[in-house]
């Protein structure tokens, strides 16, 4: 039941310390939109936040169809939080679909908002209903609060001269005005966002502030909502902070490399999903000297980053796992010529095509072996969408000191994904040094090595004197000659390999959240930083012997890892795949770490890391995914 | 003037005056003895120093293959790639930095087979590379199996009984990727090749010269029946712009239009009514038609197909940091702020 009188009673206000909001609607019904407007009005407010985009490969699927949903989910809370929340405490569900796809995952008690004009006969049966559920008590077990949204959007919509089509466009905005008004925000950063977004077109900004102001009014008025919702701000570190994606903080972070190195900056790539943002974000960054290269294939945009790195500037090229398949022969060529060159990897689900809007951390192992011959690559991975910024600016700082090739692995939760940032001072970041050979006597060898790193000399075109072939045949180690002899190649594989190893001289020792010894360590690697994290923690909490720790870097090792985890019993490692690092930890240290693995396209809920966790304690029976049962999708 | 880098630009330099002898390697030369790569290294040796170019602000970059050992034995900076993948380099290098002068060196596998998707975009971006196919019709290096621009019906290693896909043109090629200067050499007519070899140097955007060179071991004579000496003024065109179409040791005969065909007239006096050879005519016709002339209906054209001018795509890209800069002064604090911050005390 809906009504449009006015309250009688004011709501009372619950006090909260965190709560998770998903938004889901067909893919042309505006739900990332509308989840980005809510999420950056909420860390304006102060709290500490974390999003989890989820988007249907299909650009425009049939509309109303269950292929065609689009989701976001935004977990915002006064506490430091790390995940986008296990569970939605809430579900805006703009069609039937969306609800079909979506309420297996929201908590029982859960509030669903749902557009009830949009459960018509037809959309039911597109969703593959055959009754009604605001109907058949399907929904008990919720708190279900109808809305004909549809309806009062256009009713707010009664003097906007649009045609009605493109009037229904702002259903999202009459929801997102429900919702700013359920958790007590105000509605100041989407009017301004509206402003300057729609500046142009006057009759859609109307509409969109029009449907906006009706919503939060209607939530207002309504005596549906019995109780709002208040979050107060998160304890951060003072500073400035804003809203980031880790796309968009990747793509930051490489422009810092280049204000901190000085060279100019060269992205090639070849445009790939979830990775695509970072081309988009670097091309718009000509007036920093950017200089971005759309090749004509993945194999062509690895070669021009070497032709980039070979002419002495910072070369970068970015792509997803079956783009880095193909990179690795020009990779290889990176690894024999030992150029400086970064690939990024935004990770997503494999094999082959996979689900490419999904995340995995599946490359683990193509990024260390997937190439031919022993060609060793250092590899870092950032942990938090944030925290992508420095590890980009680190990929560099790696590559230009030790001329080597680096593999920065990202993934689709860290790409897509976004929290708070505390915009930092360069200053707070390692210097980025490298240094060009310089001309001596005799003849230029353009493999002679820095006795300390390993690195080889680094002479770029232009410089008289130091005129050199290099290529991917193998070449002396004494004149950079082509060579056939037993003794270099075996001394040359050796010293490219001594190479990558000494990195570990040069990187942060691994730190252990909780105590440094104990029952169970939990190790991971990577975007799954946030759920482990929050279920050791959670374990302490609840008084158990057990700790945490994620590895930033994958190749090599920090120096101490042997011995933290020669401190624990046991040693838990959760991965997005069938168990990668687990193989690589298992090789190097003979630990009989145990694997814990998900495949399914989603990041880790914290209970599900915490419920393994309590089975390795024994502490309950051995654990299962339960998976939400999809909806069947015909055709 | 230093740069970055560390280069200089020439306009700034007093030129040394470099000699043939100042672009020979230490290296030892290890094609097959007999190979028409030698001709054309010591053509390119020959044609380096009328650049006025200096040496360290030339690169050689090349794939694999027989002719891909060619960056070895040249005394600049040189880069010895992987299949295929030489001109992805090169346009990142010179995209990178276009004051360098940069060389592909390819063969007709390596350009037209593993690498053919990238030679048909780096024409069509129009880079400003020179780039030198070899084309023995044959893969020399893997010994003697058909090449992608070998005969229909050739018997090789990997055909013994006979290809069955008809080749590739890489004049026409060139053509419909829409490269900006276009032209075909021999290795054994020396002075043509070093001329041609020139102009493409010397043209501003993507050069392709397809150079027929001869393998004396896997496909010995391939060009024989019209580019050996004895033959060769009868059965070559040699292409001058401006110029009628004329071939033969006294260029008495000519070649006329019959519609779009190409008729070969015999002993003609008088140029009316033969084609003029025009590179820069307006639309490609003419120059797809001399790339369709071939032995033994036709004499072979050689020289300059095609001459224009267009937009440089890395002029391009370092005109838009350019302006960029002029519009938006960059400012790396105001960028990581983003369009929204919030302060915390």
């Amino acid at each position: 039941m809906t009504t449009e009188s006015p309250a009688l009673t004011t709501p009372r206000v619950e006090s909260r310390e965190r709560v998770t909001v998903r938004f889901a609607g067909d893919s042309g019904d505006g739900m990332q939109l509308t989840g980005t407007q809510f999420t950056k009005t909420a860390a304006v407010f102060g709290n500490d936040l974390a999003t989890l985009p989820d988007y249907p490969a299909e650009i425009r699927a049939p509309t109303g169809s269950l292929p065609g949903v689009s989701g976001f989910q935004v977990s915002f809370a006064s506490t430091d939080i790390r995940t986008p929340g296990d569970a939605p405490d809430a579900l805006v569900a703009m069609n039937p679909a969306a609800l079909k796809t979506n309420i297996g995952d929201l908590v029982p008690g859960g509030l669903l908002i749902v557009d009830e004009d949009e459960f018509s006969p037809a959309n039911l049966k597109k969703a593959s209903y055959t009754t009604n559920p605001l109907e058949d008590g399907s929904l008990a077990a919720f708190q279900v609060r109808p809305i004909r949204i549809t309806h009062q959007n256009e009713l707010a919509l009664a003097d906007v001269d649009l045609p009605s089509q493109q009037k229904f466009l702002s259903r999202n905005f009459y929801a997102l005005g429900v919702v700013l008004w359920l958790y007590g925000r105000s509605l100041d950063t989407t009017i301004r966002w509206a402003e300057e977004k729609f500046g142009r077109n006057p009759e859609v900004l109307d509409a969109n502030l029009k449907a906006l102001h009706a919503g939060h009014a209607f939530g207002e008025t309504t005596e549906m909502f019995h109780t709002r919702y208040e979050v107060a701000p998160a304890p951060v570190p003072p500073g400035v902070y804003r809203h980031i994606s880790g796309n968009e903080a990747t793509a930051l972070g490489f422009l810092a490399a280049s204000v901190k190195s000085k060279l100019p900056l060269f992205y090639a790539s070849y445009p790939i999903t979830p990775a695509s943002d970072v081309l988009h974000e670097l091309s718009k960054l000509r007036n920093f000297g950017v200089k971005t290269f759309q090749a004509e294939d993945e194999i062509a945009a690895m070669g021009a980053a070497i032709g980039a790195s070979y002419g002495g500037h910072l070369a970068l090229t970015g792509t997803s796992g079956p783009g880095l398949a193909l990179k690795s022969e020009g990779l290889n060529l990176a690894v024999m010529t030992e150029l400086p060159v970064v690939i990024i990897d935004v990770q997503r689900s494999g094999p082959s095509t996979g689900m490419p809007t999904k995340t995995e951390q599946s490359d683990l192992l193509q990024a260390m072996y997937g190439r031919n011959g022993d060609s060793p690559v250092a590899i870092v991975a950032p942990a938090t969408p944030s925290e992508c910024f420095g590890m980009a600016i680190e990929a560099f700082r790696i590559a230009l000191k030790h001329m080597v090739p680096v593999i920065y692995l990202s993934d689709g939760y860290l790409g897509n994904g976004s929290e708070p940032w505390r915009i930092p001072s360069l200053d707070e970041f390692a210097d980025i040094t490298y240094s060009y050979a310089e001309a001596g006597e005799g003849d230029f060898n353009p493999y002679k090595r820095d006795p300390d790193t390993l690195a080889r000399n680094w002479a770029v075109p232009g410089q008289p004197g130091l005129e050199h072939r290099i290529g991917g045949i193998e070449k002396s180690a004494d004149n950079g000659n082509i060579s056939y002899d037993p003794g270099n190649h075996h001394r040359m594989t050796l010293a490219r390999t001594e190479k990558v190893a000494r990195v570990a001289n040069d990187i942060p020792d691994l730190e252990v959240t909780g105590p440094d010894s104990g029952d169970l360590l939990v190790l991971g690697w990577g975007g799954t930083y946030g759920a482990i994290t929050s279920a050791a923690e959670r374990a302490r909490n609840e008084g158990k012997s057990v700790s945490s720790a994620q590895l930033r870097y994958l190749n090599p090792f920090p120096k101490n890892l042997g011995d933290v985890l020669s401190r624990f019993n046991k040693v838990l490692i959760p991965e997005l795949n069938t168990g990668q690092l687990v193989v690589l930890i298992r090789s190097k240290f003979l630990v009989d770490a145990v694997p814990f693995n998900k495949i399914a396209g989603q990041p880790f809920k914290i209970a599900e890391v915490q419920a393994k966790i309590d089975e390795l304690l024994g502490l309950r029976e051995p654990f299962e995914f339960e998976f939400a049962v999809p909806p069947a999708i015909g055709g | 003037m230093a740069t970055t880098n560390g280069t200089t630009t020439n306009d700034e330099l007093e030129l040394p005056v470099l000699t043939r002898k100042d672009f020979v390697t230490d290296q030892e030369v290890r094609w097959c003895p007999g190979c028409g790569d030698y001709a054309i290294l010591a053509q390119m040796q020959r044609m380096l120093p009328r650049l006025r170019i200096p040496k360290e602000n030339l690169v050689f970059i090349s794939g694999i293959g027989c002719s891909s050992r060619f960056p070895y034995y040249v005394e600049t900076y040189g880069f010895h790639s992987i299949h295929g993948r030489a001109p992805t380099i090169a346009s990142g290098l010179k995209t990178a930095r276009p004051e360098l002068s940069v060389f592909v060196i390819t063969g007709d596998g390596d350009g037209l087979s593993i690498g053919g998707n990238h030679m048909l975009h780096v024409m069509r971006r129009n880079i400003d590379l020179t780039i030198i196919l070899f084309n023995n019709r044959i893969y020399g290096l893997t010994k003697g199996q058909f090449s992608p621009t070998s005969e229909m019906g050739k018997v090789t290693k990997s055909s013994p009984y006979g290809t069955t896909e008809r080749p590739l043109n890489p004049i026409r090629v060139a053509l419909a990727a829409g490269a900006t200067f276009i032209a075909r050499s021999i290795d054994r007519d020396t002075a043509h090749l070093e001329e041609t070899l020139y102009k493409a140097a010397k043209h501003k955007g993507v050069s392709f010269v397809e150079v027929y060179q001869n393998c004396n071991i896997f496909n010995d004579g391939a060009f024989a029946a019209f580019a050996d000496k004895g033959v060769r003024q009868d059965k070559l065109l040699y292409l001058e712009d401006g110029a009628p179409l004329r071939f033969g040791a006294e260029r008495q005969h000519g070649i006329t239009l019959d519609g779009f065909e190409p008729r070969v007239v015999e002993d003609v006096s008088s140029d009316d009514g033969l084609v003029v050879h025009d590179a820069a005519s307006r639309t490609q016709n003419l120059a797809n038609i001399l790339a369709e002339m071939d032995y033994p209906d036709y004499p072979v054209p050689v020289g300059v197909f095609r001459d224009i001018e267009a937009p440089i795509f890395e002029d391009l890209i370092a005109a838009q940091v350019e302006s960029a800069r002029q519009k938006s002064p960059p400012n790396f604090q105001d960028l990581l702020n983003g369009s929204e911050t919030w302060e915390v005390s």
